[in-house]
């Protein structure tokens, strides 16, 4: 069964058709890359699934249970256990959006605490949750290459590894899915490299995820399926050789000529 | 009497009088900053009727002298409806100037509070929705340290600001320090024609506001272990 079903997918924003018609299906474990020009609806359908966006139509599953249909949603349907919903998916933002009075191990650790607190048997347990929050948060930090960085508050931190604490904190709750929101393009090269080899990281231990980014060379390299947005529309699908290798529509080429020019 | 025999007479008048201006400096923080941030939260509210208002009157009270704002609370009850609301007495003069101080220092945290709080950049919020997060946790968790730190400048700045204002209070009698000091040039408790015990009033503002931006400093100094 398909870990997300995504289908009919529509956005507008006023007069402005953001996402239309959107349908695709991903296997868990895979990698799905959306690829496209600024303005092509990719951070948008990011936001839908993260439920920050409501969508004018169409319907979103996961595990097969549905999560959205928006035909059958009034505005408080859509906002029923939203967080809830929202917890079979993380997201990491281009900007990071790390907490900045908290320490790296503390970003990690805030949400899974917050939700540890709603448990019923949190007051007896507290003290061992706690433990057991941190060892995981630490564990995370670790996996992100940040063992001696935890203590740090992101202002201490470089842009890469701020971007590998936001990961971390995104993996703590464990997501079904990791949306990345072009986590790379705030970054300098050489900070973009070492969030780009977390990322493969997370793929080879077949972690589910959707990534929108401009680096073409790494979609290629890591995604099992490539989406490539055009003015809000599914232009073109297909593994990365497919599209990167043999691109069927014009408007593909074009896009795909233009980075290779760069 | 000399010199030495009037300083006792002075300062023990002078500390009566900033007795009454810490009360009423006291008073107003105590009333304006929830009444600024339930303004504030009103102004960002999603009906557009009571955002009106709000600004309506956030504009009328930033936008006039305190000082008439003092003498209209304090005198319109009595001479348009013929009933004094405030009474004749120190307290009451006390009470209506506590009103009017609230009224507007309430209206100054409002726009520093709705600043503050628009100034958190939208990310931040979003993580938490992305994370799970209640909207009153993102609020208590998330944002409210940031705000904090964001307005501690302007609110400083204000909160001082109010210790000299107070002496507006003078305007209708409230006997605070100024009035206090000022009681020496007319004449009281036996001494008249002086006015070095004004100069001792300016001495009980600067330490006062001296002690404030310390800890202001302090504060901030404490907040500043994040950016």
């Amino acid at each position: 069964m398909a870990i997300l079903e995504v289908q009919n997918l529509r956005k507008s924003f006023g007069s402005t058709l953001v996402l239309d018609d959107i349908s695709f299906t991903m296997e868990k474990g895979a990698v799905l890359s959306l690829i496209g020009s600024s303005g092509s609806g990719k951070t948008t359908l990011l936001r839908c699934l993260n439920f920050l966006e409501q969508p004018d139509s169409g319907i979103i599953r996961v595990n097969g249970e549905t999560l959205l249909d928006a035909a059958a949603a009034t505005a408080s349907d859509f906002h029923r256990n939203l967080r809830l919903k929202r917890l079979h998916f993380g997201l990491v933002f281009q900007s990071f959006n790390l907490f900045p009075q908290y320490t790296a191990l503390e970003n990690v650790m805030l949400a899974e605490k917050l939700l540890a607190r709603e448990q019923p048997d949190w007051k007896e347990r507290k003290a061992a949750r706690l433990q057991e929050i941190q060892a995981h948060a630490e564990s995370l930090l670790a996996d992100m290459g940040l063992k001696d960085r935890m203590n740090n508050y992101p202002h201490q931190l470089s842009g890469g590894q701020c971007q590998r604490v936001a990961i971390a904190r995104a993996l703590a709750l464990n997501p079904d899915i990791l949306c990345f929101d072009e986590p790379t393009s705030a970054l300098d090269p050489e900070l973009t490299g070492e969030v780009l080899r977390v990322i493969r990281s997370l793929a080879s231990l077949h972690t589910t995820m959707i990534i929108v980014t401009h680096e073409m060379s790494f979609a290629r390299d890591v995604a099992d399926h490539i989406i490539f947005l055009d003015s809000g529309k599914i232009c073109e699908e297909g593994t990365p050789e497919e599209v990167f290798g043999n691109p069927q529509q014009e408007r593909t080429r074009q896009f795909l000529s233009n980075y290779a020019q760069q | 009497m000399s010199f030495g025999e009037q300083l006792p007479i002075v300062f023990s008048a002078l500390n009566t009088g900033f007795l009454q201006t810490m009360r009423l400096f006291l008073i107003t923080l105590v009333g304006a900053l929830p009444l600024g941030m339930l303004l504030a939260i009103g102004e960002m509210s999603r009906f557009r009727l009571l955002r009106t208002i709000i600004k309506t009157v956030v504009w009328i009270i930033r936008g006039s002298p305190l000082m008439i704002q003092l003498l209209i609370i304090f005198y319109f009850p009595g001479l348009v409806f013929n009933t004094p609301l405030w009474g004749s007495g120190e307290s009451g003069r006390l009470a209506a100037a506590s009103v009017a101080f609230i009224i507007n220092y309430a209206c100054y945290f409002c726009e520093i509070f709705r600043g503050g709080i628009q100034s958190i950049p939208v990310g931040q919020e979003e993580a938490g929705l992305v994370l799970g997060m209640k909207p009153t946790q993102i609020f208590f968790r998330v944002k409210l340290l940031q705000v904090i730190k964001a307005i501690l400048p302007p609110i400083s700045n204000e909160i001082i600001t109010l210790v000299k204002d107070t002496s507006l209070a003078r305007i209708i009698a409230l006997q605070e320090i100024i009035w206090a000091g000022q009681a020496f040039m007319k004449g009281s408790r036996g001494i008249s024609g002086v006015i070095w015990p004004l100069f001792f009033t300016g001495v009980y503002y600067l330490a006062f506001t001296g002690i404030l931006t310390l800890l202001f400093g302090r504060l901030e100094k404490k907040l500043s272990f994040f950016r």
